[in-house]
């Protein structure tokens, strides 16, 4: 056994011993693998399931996340919308995660992941064998009309390196899922995320050497490096939304209806924080 | 009816590995004539041959002496040590001629071998890039322009000429024992390079299902643009490992500049842009082939990796 298959192993090993019933959740996935142990988008469940360690373990003991509403997700092919935030995707690992522990069924979902990702070495792999998948609208269509759920941050990188003043403000929307929704006849599930928009707090946008490095941003936070802090987690699933129209439909009709999820989205946002007693716990 | 009088097919780079492997497949059942400006080893006695450059007009000769129905065109030439005007002479003038020959001796139908490559292996591609995703692999890539230019001018041809039906297939990377291609050199060699951090997945053809894949075109009511797939999507590591390889990381940084200069000190025989199809993926989806066709791989992914070695 090579190293990298111990690592994988043990990694496993730490999955199952955190949540015992990881290995019936997975059986309940139905994943097309091949015998080479991978789906035709190069998602490998072994892999998977290594991954998620450390994310069940963040879940559990460093953000202490508390999810409402993943058991009560609609069957089939969905489309989940959240804020995007932290620097760090984490969010949308946070999000797979309560999906994945928490969902009636579990659910392994697709996050779609930014065109710079596949020029990034171990990170494409990573991505890849995690069963992330680039966030092309062809994929999209694909994955949704294989039944699969996947999810979307409308605000993209404009989210993910927003500065700490921004917090809990989204900011626009693309509206790229929403043709998808439209096409693929896919309800909408506004998710929210509350305590990751603290947990690195940009101060500045680097932009200049965002450019040289060709990264999307270069925000700095007061740790320098965007390390997450232990901020407590709160992810509140909508409920589904269902939208009709046509796809091609003018612009204007089209932001009307990213509008009104997005309006969803914000209000949700804001009665989570709302809620909450304190930003770490 | 005596042989010649048969509608016969004509077969371009018919002494190619791929052709007469294809000539295997279809002789007995068609009566074939082949073009090709090599000779045609172990070639069958009741076997029309025709040996001349697809350029010269000597080669429509072949058109003339019994009715062709239909034309299968693989003498498409990839030579990376090849001048640019030779490749582009060969491929794309070759090409506009052969297809002048089926119009003006009635042939009804048209099989152009093209390649899933004309698509470039790219970043920002979609997992499984569909007939009428652009043909951006020029862009980096100049040893495939003149394959694009065939595929382009083939479509046009499509357009101008209803009467012919015309077939562009698109396969994936073809490999077998005696095919000499990129993909099938590379994944014979026993310490291949692969660039760190990067594991895209590969699609791969086994050589006889490819040659399937063309006689199956030539059904009648066949025509367009179709991918032609093998029996699926493997990462590029796994398959090495399957092989038995070594491979060795190199950074990705580093690989270009050093393997120019390799190539062009003759120590490497890959040319730089190749490294692309290690660091990104440029799989297809060949479900309209499987719908139109009804066509299916008659190898595993396991035998087709396999076949590359020839064990």
């Amino acid at each position: 056994m090579s190293l990298s298959q111990k690592v994988i192993e043990a990694m496993r090993g730490w999955t199952f011993a955190m949540e015992p019933d990881a290995q019936t959740k997975l059986s309940r996935l139905a994943a097309a693998q091949n015998e080479f142990g991978v789906d035709p988008f190069g998602l490998n469940l072994d892999f998977t399931v290594a991954a998620l360690a450390p994310m069940v373990w963040l879940y559990k003991h460093y953000f202490r996340v508390e999810a409402v509403g993943a058991e009560k997700l609609p069957e089939g092919r969905l489309l989940l919308i959240a804020n995007h935030s932290g620097q760090l995707p984490l969010d949308g690992a946070m999000i797979g995660v309560a999906c994945f522990l928490q969902g009636e069924p579990p659910r392994a979902i697709r996050a779609m992941v930014e065109k710079w990702v596949p020029s990034l070495p171990f990170v494409s792999t990573f991505m890849a064998r995690a069963g992330q998948v680039v966030g092309t609208p062809e994929n999209c269509r694909r994955l949704l009309a294989a039944g699969e759920t996947i999810l979307v941050f409308p605000e993209g990188v404009r989210g993910i390196s927003k500065l700490y003043k921004n917090r809990y403000q989204l900011q626009e929307f693309g509206q790229g899922f929403m043709r998808l929704a439209l096409e693929t006849d896919t309800p909408i599930v506004p998710v929210a995320v509350v305590g990751a928009e603290e947990q690195a707090a940009a101060l500045v946008n680097v932009k200049p050497l965002a450019d040289l490095l060709g990264f999307p941003a270069f925000p700095l936070t007061p740790t320098v490096l965007p390390v997450p802090l232990p901020t407590k987690y709160h992810i509140a699933f909508g409920e589904p939304m269902r939208f009709t129209g046509r796809p091609d439909d003018d612009e204007e009709e089209l932001e009307r209806k990213v509008k009104a999820v997005k309006a969803e989205l914000q209000s949700m946002i804001n009665a989570g924080v709302q809620a909450r007693k304190h930003v770490f716990w | 009816m005596s042989p010649v009088e048969r509608d016969g097919v004509a077969i371009t780079g018919i002494a190619g590995n791929l052709g007469r492997t294809l000539a295997k497949i279809l002789h007995g059942r068609e009566r074939i004539v082949g073009i090709d400006r090599r000779p045609f080893r172990g070639k069958p006695k009741d076997l029309e041959m025709h040996e001349v450059d697809i350029r010269r007009n000597k080669a429509e000769g072949a058109f003339r002496k019994g009715r062709i129905k239909a034309l299968i065109h693989m003498g498409i030439m990839h030579d990376p040590r090849m001048s640019a005007e030779d490749h582009h002479s060969f491929n794309v003038l070759g090409t506009t001629k052969v297809l002048e020959y089926c119009v003006r001796h009635g042939v009804r139908k048209v099989v152009m071998l093209s390649s899933a490559n004309v698509y470039g292996p790219s970043p920002d591609n979609s997992n499984f890039l569909t007939e009428d995703s652009p043909l951006m692999a020029s862009q980096r890539f100049s040893e495939v322009r003149d394959l694009i230019a065939v595929d382009m001018y083939a479509q046009s041809f499509f357009y101008r000429h209803p009467e012919i039906e015309t077939v562009v297939l698109r396969p994936v990377h073809i490999v077998g024992p005696h095919i000499k291609n990129a993909p099938s050199n590379y994944l014979r060699l026993p310490r291949p390079w692969v660039l760190m951090g990067f594991d895209p997945m590969i699609q791969l053809i086994q050589y006889e299902d490819a040659c399937l894949a063309m006689a199956a075109a030539l059904r009648p009511g066949v025509r367009g643009v179709y991918n032609v797939v093998g029996p699926g999507e493997v990462p590029l590591l796994a398959a090495l490992r399957e092989l038995g390889r070594s491979p060795v990381p190199v950074p990705h940084v580093f690989a270009r500049p050093l393997l120019r200069r390799l190539f062009d000190w003759h120590l490497a025989s890959f040319p730089p842009p190749e490294l692309d199809y290690l660091q990104w993926g440029c799989t297809v989806d060949g479900s309209r082939f499987v719908k139109d066709v009804g066509f299916e791989p008659k190898h595993t992914l396991r035998e087709t990796i396999h076949s590359v070695a020839g064990d």
